[in-house]
């Protein structure tokens, strides 16, 4: 199967990189839009988009390594974020990772997202996630989990694999009050 | 009223300049300099400190890149003239200058001086920052020196030794990188060495146009890399090699052949085309080991090309002459040689003799063959060589002396619009014989056939040819390595170069021998030496006259025509 762009994405592209004086300026706006529509940013959408702005693809490859906020491959259903900074970490945040990523079989000690053999979670440790005052705090998807505990993070593993239909059965949602 | 000002004040410079004081000394310096461009913009700190002989260290700066301003190892302290309520300089009750010392530091590659400055070297917080960076970038460094194609001439090594510390605080784990990343058919990079200057980045896509290279990931993990699936692979990518002040970037060529302390250093010039990009030769024992060019801003800046700088091997080919020969020679020996030569010549009649000289020969030798020439009554001409030319160095032409050739009226005004001729006069018997220095005619529209109709033949070269095969003598001559002299680069440039390695067997230099000859032929001396050869060539050919030998040095002289 060729790789495309479709004809919307493709626009909104085009208008994006109209909103600039130059379009190099655009990249980071149109990895984003890429990464919407494809989950990730992958080597054909790196070299689209330097063909698309009159870049060479390592131009965009720079970029695409260095904010963490751009995938290269496929994320899981579940994108744990756990923060790193001060005042989680004071909190237990590092505990909290290690625990995640030994329950998934993950390595804590690399660096990087990394997602979980059955592709269901992928793991982050990221800087802050601004709310230090409710620390150690954990964000699964969109959502943002405060005062986590290694007791919350098992039942919000528990959740999501529910979600999905791959974990034990029992309604954890409704037991514990809160959503993945 | 204005307030009285000493002579030496530093605010009263002349038009065009700034008073600036390093480490105390005040010195005058342009207001602008000229950038990586040469165009004019203010002059930097770091330049200030140059101007005043005082060195400030320094990774990613270069003369001929744009200002990255990342390594901060040339963070320096400074101060400015303090400005009254009257926004005018304050001064002390002696008259001189109240200078405001700048809480924070500057890197002295980025930051403009201004009239009056204080610039501060040897501070203990210069010094100390000094350190802090080089403990920085060595953090995460392999330490691999011993087996390092760098070591020797690494600035890592030699700012430690400057101003590093005496012992590393570091006692985490390293990161580790990928330690030979084939990044072109050329160039080897070791991630774990690089201390992301970007000097290789900028210099490919400013210099070259080539924007092949760039840093991906973050932080520690920061490495230099071209995009996967491509290769670095521009005419000019060994220069990134040079340019890299750490062992991150080697040549493949180069790589784990020889330590660098090892190398005889040559001033020369590259012979593979008509720009005489200026090079140093690096060998040892009579081997050449590489070629790295030498700055001559009217030239080559500070770079040559890969094609230039590889075209050295064929110089230790086992094909090489090594021994006067010939059909008509009974003995490899060089007095036989000369004399059946000199026999043969005094017997031709002008008219019935023609040369080819080659445009790789030096102007000294064009000379000596125009003076055989002039009294042989022989017409002359070059076998031209030309090959694709690029945007930034290498010329379509691929003699190194054309312009010598055609200033010395040794080539036709169109080089090898001659080699027809002599071909058509050799099949109708006009022209009896052929004198041939350092080409193979036979590739040049002379026929072996039609060379086999001669009634004498010498040939020189350096390897064995299909013209040297057949004819009654041949001579063996010296690659420019081998020997001194000058050439006169398209631009018209004249050039000098010195000899970096003994020539094999009994080849010698072809001024050696051609003057031998032109001695025995005319009965007029010249003299064996370049420099004697030279003068004789300058009292008698206009574009010369104006330039002694000594007056070439190091970067050589434009000729005026």
């Amino acid at each position: 199967m060729s790789w495309a762009v479709p004809k919307e994405v493709e626009e909104k592209v085009d208008a994006l990189v109209r909103r600039y004086p130059k379009p190099r300026s655009a990249v980071v706006m149109v990895l984003h839009a890429l990464q919407e529509h494809f989950g990730c940013i992958s080597p054909e959408a790196i070299e689209w988009t330097a063909r698309k702005l009159g870049l060479r693809p390592i131009n965009v490859l720079e970029l695409v390594t260095f904010y963490p906020m751009f995938r290269r491959e496929p994320f899981g259903k579940f994108h744990l974020r756990i923060c790193r900074t001060l005042s989680c970490a004071l909190a237990g945040s590092h505990q909290l990772h290690r625990h995640i990523c030994e329950k998934l079989g993950l390595d804590p000690a690399k660096p990087g997202p990394q997602t979980s053999t059955d592709g269901l979670f992928t793991v982050e440790f990221v800087e802050c996630l601004a709310s230090c005052g409710t620390a150690p705090v954990i964000m699964c998807n969109e959502t943002q989990h405060e005062q986590m505990t290694i007791e919350q993070v098992d039942k919000l593993l528990d959740q999501c694999r529910c979600k999905c239909g791959t974990g034990r059965e029992g309604n954890l949602a409704a037991e514990h009050g809160f959503e993945p | 009223m204005k307030q009285s000002q000493q002579s030496n004040d530093p605010l009263a410079a002349p038009p065009g300049m700034i008073s600036v004081t390093v480490d105390g000394r005040t010195v005058l310096v342009p207001r602008t300099m000229p950038d990586w461009q040469g165009r004019q913009v203010p002059t930097t700190m770091l330049q200030a400190c140059e101007l005043a002989g005082v060195t400030v260290p320094h990774y990613c700066y270069h003369p001929k890149l744009p200002v990255a301003g990342n390594c901060r190892m040339c963070l320096v302290e400074y101060g400015v003239p303090a400005l009254g309520p009257d926004r005018k300089p304050m001064r002390q009750p002696d008259g001189s200058l109240v200078i405001k010392k700048s809480p924070r530091p500057a890197i002295a590659c980025a930051t403009p001086v201004s009239p009056g400055m204080e610039i501060y070297t040897s501070t203990p917080t210069v010094k100390l920052m000094r350190q802090s960076v080089l403990e920085f970038l060595l953090i995460n460094h392999p330490l691999d020196c011993p087996i390092c194609d760098q070591a020797g001439e690494c600035k890592l090594q030699e700012y430690s030794v400057e101003y590093g510390r005496a012992s590393s605080r570091f006692v985490e784990t390293k990161v580790h990188k990928n330690k030979q990343v084939d990044l072109g058919p050329r160039i080897m990079l070791d991630q774990e060495r690089c201390i992301l200057c970007s000097r290789c980045i900028r210099f490919t896509r400013d210099v070259v146009g080539d924007d092949a290279l760039g840093i991906v990931n973050r932080g520690s993990y920061s490495a230099i890399a071209a995009y996967p699936g491509t290769t670095f692979d521009n005419n000019y990518t060994l220069n990134t090699a040079d340019i890299c002040p750490v062992g991150a970037l080697t040549s493949k060529d180069f790589r784990f052949q020889m330590r660098v302390w090892f190398l005889k250093e040559t001033m020369s010039l590259c012979a593979s085309c008509g720009t005489g990009c200026n090079i140093v030769i690096g060998s040892r024992e009579n081997r050449i080991y590489r070629f790295t060019p030498r700055q001559n801003d009217a030239v080559n800046s500070c770079w040559m090309c890969d094609y230039g700088r590889l075209n050295y091997r064929w110089i230790e080919r086992a094909d090489r002459l090594t021994n006067p020969g010939g059909t008509k020679l009974t003995k490899p020996d060089w007095e036989d040689a000369i004399n059946g030569i000199a026999a043969g010549l005094k017997q031709t009649i002008p008219g019935h003799i023609a040369i080819v000289a080659s445009a790789r020969l030096t102007n000294e030798e064009l000379y000596l063959v125009r003076r055989l020439a002039q009294f042989l009554g022989a017409p002359t001409d070059c076998a031209p060589r030309s090959g694709p030319a690029d945007n930034l160095l290498l010329c379509a032409d691929r003699n190194p002396n054309t312009k010598g050739a055609q200033l010395l009226g040794i080539a036709a005004s169109l080089p090898g619009a001659n080699l027809p001729v002599f071909a058509r006069l050799i099949r109708n018997g006009t022209i009896r014989s052929l004198l041939v220095f350092g080409e193979d005619v036979t590739r040049h529209g002379i026929a072996p056939e039609d060379l086999a109709r001669l009634d004498f033949l010498v040939a020189s070269d350096i390897h064995s040819n299909g013209t040297t095969m057949i004819s009654h003598y041949f001579l063996p001559g010296c690659a420019h390595v081998e020997k001194r002299g000058s050439f006169t680069n398209v631009h018209g440039r004249i050039q000098k170069f010195e000899k970096a390695v003994d020539p094999p067997g009994l080849a010698r230099p072809e001024l050696y021998w051609l003057s031998e000859l032109v001695c025995r032929v005319t009965g007029q001396s010249v003299g064996r030496t370049v420099e004697s050869v030279f003068e004789a060539m300058r009292a008698e050919v206009p574009a010369f006259r104006n330039i002694a030998w000594a007056d070439l040095e190091d970067h050589g002289v434009a000729t005026s025509v």
